[in-house]
């Protein structure tokens, strides 16, 4: 599997990795409510929460290298808007408090993100009682996500072996095919995957 | 598009969560009434299908490079129920799994890309592939509402970030049009691309979307109102207000032509919402959005009783499983 950068963080083993997925859940919601909501005449207090979140990405293990670049990769949204903030009257003081406000959410559920496997989330979500439907598709989408990305980019080395065009339209067309055959090859799939669930007992 | 916490306040968060939980509702309701047992895993394959599609780039120019969105893709193929509930996975993971789009904002993003992009996109599909019949009248559908939920859903947006006094209308409404009108071109480019490589190698899968599907149940009516009607909302909350401070084409003329004074003083009728202002309430933005809002809501209801008289009931396909 090549796929498996995008979560490959969230089986380590650290003192953060080990808390009930639950309680980091509330935290992570509490530290983005918290930095959304404070008043701008206590904008301050977003350095004590930048601090402690500073502190437990050090306790995770997490590579802050690894979520430097998630965060520098999430910024260019955020800092094209806020650059718009600069244009209207009183643009610096909004434009310095939305980064800082984003900023320290982007790093809660990013350290959220590489501290929880997604399973575990999801069995919070189940305690949660929110709909069996949703959590089936969403345990199905993680389950296979890796899948249909390795198959797309096994699909594009097989075009890329097979034809040389470089002209634009030619490879819009290719990816395009390859789109609608993922979808083709899901749905397939899918069918497949209801016949094994049923062989297994699934009701 | 996707907002990050931080740039909608707590009362525009709120709207939205609310709006999105509306939809969402009533699309797990429709999608857990009609959709057949067998087909339940292919709403995980699809989430994870729109995933995996976003991730291949388009060469654009200079070096950048475009993805597919897919809010219409999903609706074309699934139908609007499912596709609200796929579009809203796929956000649901990105915003856990990578902390793309904000958990606050998650409301407000589920909004304008599944109910905006994936229901009201659909809607216009809809519309063109029944007026012209074939795979040419589905392709042209296709086109035309990727682009046009693209916009929209970009105006909409836009709308969410000036209500929240993050960034004034003035200045982000032609930054978020402008730019989604050039990615709604590349958007509906791709959509139509994707639909005519499908449909040369599987075109009953193109059919399963259209009316009486066996697939995922006659899409009834009952729903589609419930989402018209939180769209309209959304829209008269967020894109209302804004619309316009400045006099529309109508009043510029009349006002150019110098009886804009004699038409305002005798007026026919008394209108009960002057101006789009609701009388007796203070705050402007507020007034505004509260007539919008209810004018919404009466236009709508004429428009519904208009269409019940007019359509006829389409006639029952034969269910002819694939």
């Amino acid at each position: 599997m090549q796929a498996d950068y995008l979560d490959r963080y969230s089986r380590l083993d650290s003192p953060l990795h080990r808390q009930p997925a639950g309680g980091k859940v509330m935290v992570a919601m509490a530290v983005v409510v918290i930095a959304v909501t404070l008043p701008r005449a206590h904008a301050i207090w977003l350095a004590p929460l930048a601090t402690l979140l500073i502190v437990l990405a050090l306790v995770s293990q997490v590579p802050l290298r690894y979520l430097g670049q998630r965060m520098l990769l999430l910024e260019p949204l955020v800092v094209g808007v806020a650059v718009l903030s600069l244009l209207q009257s009183g643009g610096w003081q909004v434009f310095v408090l939305l980064i800082s406000r984003t900023s320290i959410c982007l790093l809660a559920m990013l350290l959220l993100a590489n501290t929880t496997p997604f399973s575990d989330l999801l069995r919070v979500l189940r305690r949660a009682h929110l709909p069996g439907l949703i959590i089936t598709t969403l345990m199905l989408m993680y389950r296979y996500l890796f899948v249909l990305v390795d198959e797309s980019i096994r699909m594009k080395r097989a075009r890329a072996a097979r034809t040389f065009a470089h002209k634009r339209l030619p490879l819009w067309r290719n990816t395009a095919t390859i789109i609608g055959q993922l979808f083709i090859r899901a749905s397939e799939r899918g069918e497949r995957i209801f016949a094994a669930m049923c062989a297994r007992g699934w009701q | 598009m996707h907002i990050p916490d931080g740039f909608l306040d707590v009362k525009t968060a709120v709207a939205t969560g609310a709006l999105a939980l509306a939809g969402l509702g009533v699309a797990l309701r429709q999608v857990g009434r009609s959709l057949p047992r067998a087909r339940m895993p292919l709403l995980g394959l699809s989430a994870a299908f729109v995933f995996a599609a976003q991730m291949l780039n388009f060469p654009v120019a200079g070096g950048t490079s475009g993805h597919l969105i897919g809010g219409l893709l999903t609706a074309a193929l699934l139908g609007p129920s499912a596709a609200v509930i796929v579009v809203s996975s796929v956000l649901f993971v990105q915003c856990f799994l990578f902390a793309d789009g904000g958990i606050t904002t998650l409301g407000a993003n589920i909004f304008n890309m599944a109910l905006i992009g994936g229901v009201g996109g659909w809607v216009i599909y809809r519309l063109f592939s029944r007026m012209c019949a074939g795979l040419t009248g589905k392709l042209i559908g296709a086109a035309l509402a990727a682009w046009t939920s693209t916009v929209v859903a970009s105006i909409v947006c836009a709308g969410e970030l000036a209500a929240s006094h993050t960034i004034t209308w003035r200045l982000v409404f032609p930054a978020m049009a402008g730019v989604h009108a050039l990615i709604g071109v590349g958007e509906a480019i791709i959509t139509v691309l994707v639909l005519s490589a499908i449909a040369k190698t599987r075109p009953e899968l193109l059919e399963s979307s259209s009316s009486s599907t066996p697939d995922f149940g006659q899409e009834r009516i009952g729903p589609l109102i419930a989402f018209g009607l939180l769209i309209s909302l959304g829209l008269a909350l967020f894109v209302a207000p804004f619309a316009s401070p400045l006099p529309d084409g109508l009043d510029k003329t009349a006002r150019a032509l110098g009886f804009g004074s004699k038409a305002a003083e005798t007026p026919a009728l008394p209108a009960p919402i002057v101006d789009y202002k609701m009388p007796g309430i203070s705050s402007e933005a507020i007034a505004t959005a509260i007539a919008g809002v209810a004018g919404t809501v009466v236009v709508f209801g004429l428009a519904w009783m208009l269409a019940g008289s007019i359509a006829r009931r389409p006639k029952a396909l034969p269910a002819n499983d694939p």
